[in-house]
């Protein structure tokens, strides 16, 4: 069967956009084949810098002869019906359509339409223009004179040639003719940009790639990534060094060359004492080299993430090209970019260090913070404060973020065993390193930036590393911090996140997250729940929407007041009556802010801000929810588990706001109905569950609650006391969050409704015993339910 | 000029003899070699023989040099790489051949710059310039990992679409230099390509100066003047567009260019303003969008112009 070659030549595509663009190409290309009635044997797409290449095995030669018929009218039917007819068939004349007959429907017309089959390289030439044409690039452009023209073709970069044959193996393929915006398809390419530009005649797949080869182009992207994986460390270990290896920058980097030729630079040792990270980013992102380190003869494991692996001053640079020289100058020249780069970097990180020119505008925000303006670190975050750089235009600026993770840092810190000074101190200190030249230039290192400074300036262990691990966790594999002075930090940050887009209502929607909303959530629940914290989120999340809705209408209402201090001492005693003693600091610190506005009626915003806030506590909630489902989903958990358990309660929210108590409760209950016990207790309940829901449709009389007197059976007298006695356990134990005790009390249920439903028939004659016996089946709902609402368990 | 120039006027030598390897090169590729525009402009691109001259049906082909003034870059001369006061060669061809590349790559190889020996990549680099309004695709040209080049297909100019699409390059002419002299500091360039007592470098012709200039950038300039001088440039371009604007449907725009200048002079002293430290972050965004207003009149302006091909559209009409 023939094949099919097709290569798009074009001027440099960004490296990026390579292999996307190659597998959308062959997903266009071969959908077209199939849409077309064609098929084919296998695909495979290819790329280098300067082409998107594929190779289509085994396609049909002809597509099919295709017969489609229409059903008309009877040839009785009255003339307009006929005319009709003709008209959607596209036929002039009933002499055009055929007459069939039908024992039950007699005479009728039928418009018979035949398609005779295609052959493929009509098909291919007949779609690849609009393929081209519609190519989903990221960017396109339009070029040259054709430009002058509207509509003229865009493409990612200049479009230079398009090579498209068609053959079975053993006869010599055709050229496919395709014509775009005058560039007419042959059977010609090029090689190397510099090693090989004359033209090349190709014939085949197998061909092509070996004359690409042999003008110094490797068109096989991964064959090019093993190359210089392979020679990169080769030549590093013919150093005595190891290569620190880097997958993006290997894609990358595999996509700026044709010929991978892989050679050794240099700097001065003098820059090692930058930290790693800076010279590796340094070097990667301004010179796509990769860096090395001295290599270890016996790699001990090491306890731990690894930090500052020490480098070494030699780096791997990947050519295009087998230089005359050997490559003497490549390396010379790139060694002298890495050094001025270093150089700047060094630079930075000196001049992080030192003293900030303007330390006598800082002392107002120095003090907000209690800063220590002798250290470099506060310094920049006094900075940060006194610019008033924006965090977002209605949650304000960085500074009074920083205040309110602070805020809430310090009285998370009790709850998961920190010390409150040192998470107020590490919050503090969080985001001082965005004020720092280094971060400044690679924003990739925020945080790690910010505990080597603060490691250079004697803080606190515990206050350097929440610095950096505050952010943490990145994602669903990223090590959730441990240390109770980053976990308390960690969760502020993200509570305040959550809670300050939730108030100015920019949530997630659909696959649009810009804030990174959800992996904020996910990461809340990861430290909770991986380092077992119990917290009451409802509360918490309620508090800081209060006072980011009140922050928010004040800085919306900025006007002008003489009486900010009267109205404000008013709100204290208003908030005095609205919150309870423990709250009331939080009022005050309210207050502190408010006093920087001059607005009238703070009084009026501060009720409208707990208004508002009322609804971003639920909402917030049910996405924690969402989130812990998915994240427990993941974990293993079943999901209707899951959903039982977070159904269960009163249905407030509060009720469900401790996250960790809810995994321990799917826990509990899956373990539960892994015993016989329990999954009899789960059919038992769902038995009576449905008998009340049915009743409760019919509106037969139920009674308000059991009547111990209307008990007539030994059976139903038992199931009374017994659900009497474990929703009372249950209660109990619940109380003191033990799960598995709930569970046991709950499996005491099973044989009295086991024997309740053997002995005893509910549709009593009696109506009053029927209602009384409806209740008693409800009691069971309700005993269960304060666990999980059985009846979203799926058998 | 002939193949084998003077010694001392080898591109690899002397600071002149490149630009003038680069004249020559491109004065055969049939661009006019135009000089210096004579005001302060930020980059080449801003010269109206690039900004204007890309917009509109009419083939152009030019190179130059041009001095660009980029105060806040000033280090009172003290580092080795950065300076306030730069030159850029400019290079346009419209609309862009279709060996725009090869035509690039045949420049280097004049220079010196042997693409078998050296690492010579187009790397992704798309380019913006908000305060005219104009963006383009294309590369940075790296020379053994070192950016010698921009090479931009312009796509819009003042806010308008390119018709014909424009191949612009641009070579930072010091640290070109600097690569193909093998030298660490610009200071030490040679300027001239002689030796000894002859030898004039860099340093002699313009440290005096960038001290000068980085004192006058970020302490000196008066702020309340530059303020004015804003506000009169804004002022003069609009008046200036106005009075020359055709008289009746069809008719010609009579002032574009004086207009224009105008335009560079606000982005220039808006740039002075921004190294002393008096623009805020968000009044910055407003002066911005300010001069991108006034280029995008003057580009409408230069459609209705001669130049602009508007008596060309007229006779074809």
């Amino acid at each position: 069967m023939p094949d099919l070659l097709l290569e798009l030549r074009s001027e440099e595509i960004p490296a990026r956009m390579q292999r996307k663009a190659a597998g959308e190409l062959k997903k266009r290309v071969t959908d077209g084949l199939v849409e077309a009635g064609l098929t084919y044997e296998a695909a495979t797409e290819y790329w280098t810098p300067r082409r998107l290449a594929l190779d289509v095995r085994g396609v049909t030669a002809h597509s099919k002869d295709v017969r489609e018929e229409r059903k008309g009218p009877r040839t009785d039917a009255p003339e307009k019906a006929v005319q009709g007819f003709l008209r959607g068939a596209g036929l002039s004349s009933v002499e055009e359509a055929e007459v069939r007959s039908d024992p039950k429907k007699g005479d009728f017309y039928v418009a018979v339409f035949e398609k005779k089959g295609r052959a493929a390289e009509e098909i291919v030439a007949e779609m690849m223009p609009a393929i081209i044409r519609d190519f989903p690039w990221p960017k396109s452009m339009r070029w040259g004179a054709a430009s002058r023209n509207p509509g003229s073709l865009r493409w990612v970069r200049p479009l230079q040639s398009i090579l498209c044959t068609f053959g079975p193996e053993t006869e010599e393929p055709v050229v496919v003719d395709i014509e775009v915006d005058g560039i007419r398809s042959s059977n010609i390419t090029r090689g190397h940009r510099f090693h090989a530009p004359d033209p090349i005649t190709v014939r085949r797949f197998d061909d092509y790639v070996e004359s690409l080869e042999a003008a110094k182009v490797v068109l096989d992207p991964e064959r090019r990534k093993r190359m210089i994986l392979d020679d990169a460390k080769n030549l590093a270990f013919a150093n005595g060094l190891d290569l620190v290896e880097d997958e993006g920058l290997l894609e990358e980097v595999s996509g700026l060359v044709e010929w991978p030729v892989v050679l050794m630079g240099e700097f001065e040792e003098e820059y090692l004492e930058i930290p790693s990270e800076v010279v590796r980013l340094t070097i990667r992102a301004n010179q796509k080299c990769f860096v090395t380190r001295p290599a270890i003869p016996h790699p001990e494991p090491v306890e731990g993430p690894q930090r500052e692996a020490k480098l070494s001053n030699r780096f791997i640079i990947t050519a295009n090209i087998e230089a005359k020289d050997g490559g003497k100058e490549i390396a010379y020249g790139n060694g002298k970019v890495v050094r001025a780069r270093l150089s700047d970097a060094h630079y930075f990180w000196k001049t992080d260090q030192a003293d900030l020119p303007d330390l006598g505008d800082l002392t107002e925000s120095a003090e907000k913070f209690r800063l220590d303006l002798k250290k470099p670190l506060d310094q920049r975050m006094a900075r940060l404060d006194h610019l008033n750089v924006t965090f977002h235009a209605k949650l304000g600026t960085q500074g009074e973020r920083v205040e309110r993770i602070r805020r809430l840092a310090r009285e998370l810190a009790p709850i998961v065993g920190a010390d409150p000074d040192l998470a107020d101190r590490a919050a503090v200190l969080a985001k001082a390193d965005l004020q720092t030249e280094v971060v400044g230039e690679f924003p990739e290192l925020q945080g790690a930036m910010g505990r080597e400074y603060a490691e250079l300036q004697g803080e606190d262990p515990s206050v350097s590393r929440a610095i950096e691990e505050h952010y943490k966790p990145l994602g669903p594999s990223d090590v959730v911090p441990t240390d109770p002075v980053s976990v308390a930090v960690a969760l502020a940050d993200k509570l305040d996140m959550l809670v300050g887009f939730w108030a100015i209502d920019e949530k997630p929607t659909g696959s649009k997250d810009p804030y990174a909303l959800r992996r904020a959530a996910l990461g809340v629940i990861r430290i909770l729940v991986e380092n077992g914290i119990r917290l009451n989120l409802a509360e918490i999340v309620e508090r800081s929407a209060v006072s980011m809705k009140f922050a928010e209408n004040l800085r919306e209402s900025v006007g002008t007041s003489r009486r900010a201090i009267a109205v404000a001492t008013q709100i204290i005693d208003d908030a005095k009556r609205r919150y309870d003693q423990q709250r009331l600091s939080f009022a005050a610190d309210l207050l502190e802010a408010a006093k920087k506005y001059p607005a009238a009626d703070f009084d009026r915003q501060l009720n409208d801000a707990i208004q508002d806030a009322h609804s971003v506590g639920p909402d917030l909630l049910s996405f924690f929810h969402d989130r812990l489902k998915v994240y427990l989903r993941d974990q293993g958990a079943r999901y209707d588990l899951i959903d039982a358990v977070l159904a269960s309660g009163s249905g407030d929210p509060a009720w469900n706001d401790d996250l960790l108590l809810i995994v321990r409760r799917v826990e509990a209950l899956s373990e539960l109905l892994g015993t016989e016990d329990g999954q009899n207790l789960l059919a038992g309940t769902n038995r009576a569950v449905s008998i009340v829901a049915a009743e409760e449709k019919k509106g037969t009389h139920i009674a308000e609650s059991v009547d111990p007197a209307l008990l007539e059976e030994k059976a139903e007298t038992q199931l009374f006391s017994a659900v009497n006695q474990a929703e009372s356990e249950v209660g109990e134990v619940l109380g003191k969050q033990d799960f598995s005790a709930a569970m046991k009390a709950l499996a005491a249920l099973r044989a009295p409704i086991d024997s309740f439903f053997e002995e005893v028939l509910v549709n009593a004659e009696n109506e009053s015993v029927r209602a009384n016996r409806l209740a008693l089946l409800a009691r069971i709902r309700q005993a269960t339910g304060q666990v999980a609402d059985f009846s979203r368990i799926a058998g | 000029m002939n193949a084998d120039p003077l010694p001392h006027m080898h591109p690899a030598r002397s600071f002149q003899g490149l630009i003038l390897t680069l004249h020559s090169y491109w004065a055969q590729q049939g661009c006019v070699i135009l000089q210096p525009y004579d005001m302060e402009v930020g980059a080449g691109t801003l010269h109206p023989a690039t900004t204007l001259r890309a917009l509109g049906p009419r083939s152009w082909n030019a190179a130059y040099v041009q001095p660009s003034r980029r105060p806040k870059d000033g280090r009172y001369g003290e580092n080795p790489n950065r300076l306030q006061h730069y030159y850029q060669y400019q290079v346009i061809l419209k609309p862009n051949p279709t060996n725009l590349q090869e035509l690039y790559l045949g420049s280097l190889e004049a220079i010196g710059l042997d693409p078998l020996t050296h690492d010579i990549r187009f790397v992704e680099d798309d380019w913006e310039n908000p305060t005219t309004g104009s963006w383009g695709l294309g590369w940075e040209c790296w020379c053994d990992g070192m950016e010698v080049s921009q090479f931009t297909y312009f796509q819009q100019v003042c806010g308008i679409e390119c018709a014909p699409v424009s191949g612009e390059l641009t070579y930072g002419l010091e640290r070109l230099a600097m690569y193909v002299q093998g030298v660490d500091n610009v200071y030490e360039l040679n300027f001239n390509g002689l030796e000894g007592a002859d030898k004039v470098t860099y340093g002699e012709v313009f440290l005096q100066a960038e001290r000068e200039y980085s004192r006058f950038n970020f302490e000196h300039a008066d702020t309340a003047i530059l303020f004015r001088h804003f506000e009169d440039a804004e002022k003069e371009c609009r008046a200036l567009l106005e009075a020359g604007a055709p008289g009746q449907e069809g008719g010609l725009h009579k002032m574009v260019f004086p207009a224009y200048d105008q335009c560079i002079k606000a982005s220039h002293v808006f740039n002075i303003m921004d190294a002393r430290g008096v623009i805020s972050v968000t009044e910055r965004q407003s002066y911005i969008l300010r001069v991108r207003d006034l280029a995008k009149a003057c580009g409408e302006a230069f459609l209705l112009t001669e130049a602009g091909g508007a008596s060309v559209e007229a006779q074809a009409a």
